[in-house]
């Protein structure tokens, strides 16, 4: 048995210098060859905040919808939720590589010789406080219902962001959101057909969908809300003002919610500290949480190889 | 010898597989987008392959990057450069006849053109576009059971002739 085991991988060890290479165990450069020099004008600094704002929704989406990993109702949406988790992993893995070649200060710093890379030092050695997404993205996980009506939101309000970020000056942007385009269209259209099935089911899918909409409503506003940096990165060409895409982003949502004939909920957006959200790194105690989890491996191992 | 030197590494490159559908070649996939050979400073010669991917988050990407240098070190090429494009991204319309025959023949269904989009990007409840057919059996009557596959770049169909599942190659 062990010997029938052992001859799969005979043909992967390989003599010279290359026999490790199937197994995967080097990093890459993700923007290996990619021009990363910061556009004209733009401030180093404000380009890698932007980045990490746009990196952190997608990486902590990512990881709640992994958490769905095995707990779907079928087999198909499990994978189809880990699918878009991937999705947006890879968005993330871009946005954050790109943060960290704007700005290399933004990277956390970790002892001579550690093999982890960028994008990895901002994903698992960062604490909450650094971390710039919207509140939505880290709310726990409820029910089946609960991730259609936060997938919706939040892939019609990045949609409608990445379709705008397809002509920033900045290269990378650009080509992350021109790919971005066409998976978020897939995750939107995911969530705006089951949004419509639990709506149009039975009572209690009709029930729960309700709910959930009501919970994640109050979190919706931050989507859409502009924040100082946003405004200042579309100023100079590179970014985009989700305020600017607000109505259109709206009108999709109002969109589902009137063919499933569900009513818009009437509830106040969750308020800030201090006017501060998400945006400036001031988070729900959910995010503390997902990222003790999500770090801990990593930072048990700051000098490890994966 | 420079342009013979460049031919036998594109045949080289081109000869190099797919991870997850094995069937196809990177270039029949439209996922080597090119292969050049340079030289460094000091004269030495470099392959340099370009390749971009399917989806943002591919797992295969760092597989397929081996596999090309691993194959055209064993081809005499000392130095191999894999870049990363993204910029256009990948659409299922570069996957070539070849491909596309290759595909069916494994029983898995090609992608149909890719929409082609201008201004925003519609919202779709309904079916997005007409089933393919059975790659199996021909039959028409196929219905979507996820638009998720074990890939991420293929989509779920069920025959209802036949009663046997098939992958489809998404349209993007």
């Amino acid at each position: 048995m062990n010997e029938e085991h052992g001859s799969i991988f005979d043909g992967l060890l390989e003599s010279g210098d290359s026999g490790q290479w199937a197994f995967g165990t080097d990093f890459e450069d993700p923007l290996a060859g990619i021009d990363t020099t910061t556009p004209d004008g733009v401030d180093p600094a404000g380009l890698a905040a932007y980045c990490l704002m746009l990196g952190d929704d997608a990486l902590i989406m990512s990881q709640r919808l992994s958490e769905w990993c095995s707990r779907a109702p079928d087999l198909e949406e499990d994978i189809a939720l880990a699918n878009m988790a991937l999705d947006l992993l890879g968005q993330a893995r871009l946005l954050l590589a790109r943060a960290a070649a704007a700005d290399p200060s933004v990277v956390p710093v970790l002892p001579d010789g550690s093999p982890v890379p960028p994008e990895d030092r901002l994903a698992f050695f960062r604490d909450d406080r650094e971390f710039r997404n919207v509140r939505l993205a880290e709310v726990p996980n409820g029910d089946f219902a609960h991730v259609v009506v936060r997938l919706l939101l939040f892939s019609a309000a990045r949609l409608a962001v990445f379709e705008r970020l397809r002509a920033s000056r900045d290269q990378v942007l650009a080509a992350v959101a021109g790919k971005g385009v066409k998976e978020l269209a897939y995750h939107r259209d995911w969530a705006g057909r089951w949004f419509l099935t639990l709506a149009r089911g039975t009572e209690e899918s009709h029930r729960r969908l309700l709910a959930a909409l009501d919970a994640l409503w109050p979190l919706r506003a931050e989507l859409v809300a502009s924040h100082p940096l946003e405004r200042s990165m579309a100023g100079a060409g590179v970014g985009v003002d989700p305020a600017s895409v607000a109505g259109e982003v709206d009108a999709v949502v109002d969109q589902v919610l009137a063919v499933s004939g569900v009513e818009r909920p009437e509830r106040a957006p969750l308020a800030g500290v201090g006017g501060r959200t998400g945006r400036d790194g001031m988070h729900t105690e959910a995010l503390s949480r997902l990222l003790a989890e999500m770090q801990v491996v990593a930072r048990a191992h700051p000098m490890g190889r994966w | 010898m420079a342009a013979r030197r460049a031919a036998e590494a594109a045949e080289v490159a081109g000869r190099v597989r797919d991870p997850e559908m094995p069937m196809l070649t990177l270039a029949d996939l439209g996922v080597l987008r090119g292969v050049e050979v340079t030289h460094d400073a000091e004269g030495a010669e470099v392959v340099v392959a370009s390749i971009t991917p399917t989806y943002t988050g591919c797992p295969a990407m760092k597989t397929m990057r081996d596999d090309l240098v691993h194959r055209l070190r064993e081809a005499g090429f000392e130095r191999v450069e894999v870049r990363v494009v993204l910029d256009p991204p990948w659409s299922s319309d570069w996957i070539s006849e070849r491909g596309r025959a290759a595909l069916r023949a494994a029983g898995l269904s090609p992608p149909g053109p890719a929409p082609r989009r201008s201004g925003p990007v519609l919202l779709t409840l309904g079916p997005k576009r007409a089933a393919p057919p059975c790659p199996r059996c021909g039959s028409a009557d196929t219905r979507l059971t996820s638009e998720f596959g074990a890939t991420a770049c293929k989509a779920l169909y069920r025959c209802a002739a036949c009663l046997e599942p098939f992958e489809h190659v998404k349209e993007i």
